[in-house]
């Protein structure tokens, strides 16, 4: 947990050392803000809650998260600097633990950034504040497992360029799947089970049901499970790619 | 326990093509191996193996009696590596990244600052040590690297290139700190700079085509060449026939090569020893007895290039 938490807090400072945290931190913060109230109508809706507010993070983590998550191996790899931590008395899994865990930490810093909505809707209303909290942890889940696949898909090439299309188009796969757009695709001739399963994927449909307070642990163990599996297989790109 | 870095049988394949072909070395305590060979030759994959970075697709290394195979984190433990091109993270600060290494290593405390503080003396970083290591140059990246691979004091040090870009000064730097540590260490070098070798290995083991070719002290290396203990002498060109004729004659020289036409009345050749033998003597006796005073006389030591091409490229075409 010990050589976890120093590679976590080197990573994490990585991210301050260069631009690209503000860069990302401005940029995440003036589009949830433009989302919120020009697309989602926060003002004109006349309600106290922040549906408008969450209902856009899908798709800004969509193109943002993959953006954070392409250096984390694409860059060691590049650099060479994956030869050094690798020969560290570190186990892989102990950095890919460390690598996601600060990138997951950063996503957080930068959703903990919009607290000036929740003091606004505050201000002007009567929110439900359990249904807000909700929201965030949802919201911060799902930040975790779209970052899981950025940081495996990273792990596969060392061209960040390509690590950032790659997971953003699965993240966009995962983030579609449930709606009818996909599923007529799979309707077609799939069996039941299978368009079943390929509905419960969708990060949409769940952080839906979050979105809205209801926190169902179901949904919680899907988006944990989730950031468990892409670790696991990014444990495992990380090892079958260097001795190739 | 003397031997510190035993290879056995180390095999690696990538695909169809075998970049380390069965090597077997033993290293010991108190050794600067030496390991050289052309580019591409399987230096580089030997060593990542040995460090723990590849996994052998045959055979195993110990390094300090843990298996890298079966041990892998208490060989990473025990050894400084300094991998191909001196990586490091570009946008930390040389202190920054030199704790950071210290913490990975296991200190703790005030253990950190004093390992720190002894490597950024041992490798002269203080004038860079508040630097982002991408502003650095070359010379001060390459001692980073450096520094962050002595840092927990390893009794195995493996480097590959060391010197690799470096310029006079910062190789003598380099070469000045291992040897200061050689002594209660097991060192192991790549190289392709040969007069490196003869500067502070050891011994040196040639490989190439992921084959060991040849393993000895760099002495033993440079008996292989023809001149090896050649004696070159000058002498006026109007004596030089008869001289020449005489020395050829010698039961211990093989043969005697005229080296150019005279100049100024100066003739230049070179004898070669039988069998790599000292001949100095038998040369100046033989020069004295017929009343020959040469303007210039010199044995030549031999030379590591040509016993590199004749190592490696009789491998090739064989």
């Amino acid at each position: 947990m010990r050589n976890v938490w120093i590679i976590a807090k080197r990573e994490l400072a990585g991210y301050f050392a260069t631009p690209l945290a503000l860069v990302f931190i401005v940029i995440f913060l003036a589009l949830t803000g433009a989302f919120t109230f020009y697309l989602g109508r926060f003002f004109e809706a006349g309600q106290a809650d922040l549906e408008a507010f969450f209902r856009f993070h899908p798709w800004l983590y969509l193109i943002l998260i993959p953006a954070v998550a392409m250096r984390l191996w694409a860059e060691e790899r590049k650099t060479g600097t994956i030869e050094l931590l690798m020969t560290l008395p570190v186990t892989t899994a102990q950095a890919v633990l460390g690598k996601f865990l600060a990138a997951w930490a950063f996503c957080g810093i930068a959703l903990a950034l919009t607290f000036p909505v929740w003091i606004t809707v505050n201000v002007l209303g009567e929110p439900d504040n359990g249904v807000i909290v909700a929201g965030y942890v949802g919201s911060f889940l799902m930040a975790g497992a779209f970052m899981s696949i950025g940081a495996c898909m990273s792990a596969m090439t060392k061209n960040q360029v390509i690590a950032f299309i790659i997971s953003a188009t699965v993240c966009f796969l995962f983030t579609m799947s449930g709606l009818q757009l996909v599923l007529n695709f799979f309707q077609a001739w799939a069996p039941a089970l299978i368009v079943d399963t390929v509905a419960s994927l969708s990060f949409l449909v769940r952080f839906d049901a979050v979105m809205r307070g209801v926190i169902d642990l179901r949904d919680v163990f899907f988006f944990i499970s989730l950031i468990a599996f892409f670790l696991f297989t990014n444990v495992i790109v990380v090892e079958v790619k260097k001795s190739a | 326990m003397s031997k510190m870095i035993v290879l056995e049988k180390l095999t690696k394949r990538f695909g169809d093509l075998t970049a380390v072909d069965a090597v077997s070395l033993a290293v010991r305590r108190g050794e600067v191996l030496g390991f050289l060979g052309p580019n591409g030759a399987g230096k580089s994959t030997t060593m990542k193996m040995v460090c723990g970075y590849l996994t052998p697709t045959s055979g195993t290394a110990r390094v300090l009696d843990h298996d890298v195979v079966t041990e892998p984190m208490a060989v990473k433990a025990a050894i400084g590596y300094l991998p191909e091109g001196a990586p490091t993270y570009g946008d930390m600060r040389v202190s920054s990244f030199l704790r950071f290494i210290a913490q990975v290593r296991g200190f703790d405390g005030a253990e950190i600052g004093r390992r720190v503080d002894r490597v950024r003396e041992m490798a002269a970083l203080d004038e860079v040590f508040d630097r982002p290591v991408e502003t650095l140059s070359k010379g001060f990246k390459r001692r980073v690297g450096l520094a962050q691979a002595i840092l927990h004091d390893p009794e195995v040090l493996i480097m590959d290139e060391p010197t690799d870009g470096l310029d006079p000064n910062q190789k003598h730097q380099v070469r000045t700190l291992i040897k200061d540590m050689a002594q209660d260490k097991a060192i192991v070098i790549s190289t392709h700079i040969l007069e490196e070798v003869e500067a502070i290995c050891t011994r040196a083991v040639v490989i190439a085509h992921g084959k060991l070719l040849a393993d000895g002290t760099p002495e033993q290396l440079l008996r292989r060449d023809a001149r090896h203990n050649a004696v070159v002498v000058k002498l006026a060109a109007d004596r030089a026939k008869d001289i020449v004729a005489g020395l050829a004659a010698l039961d211990q020289v093989a043969g005697v090569d005229a080296l150019g036409d005279p100049v100024n009345g100066t003739a230049a050749f070179r004898a070669r020893p039988r069998d790599g033998a000292s001949i100095v003597l038998p040369v100046g006796d033989y020069l004295r007895s017929n009343n020959v005073t040469p303007e210039e006389m010199y044995v030549e030591r031999g030379h590591m290039d040509e016993v590199f091409r004749a190592i490696t490229q009789g491998e090739a075409e064989a």
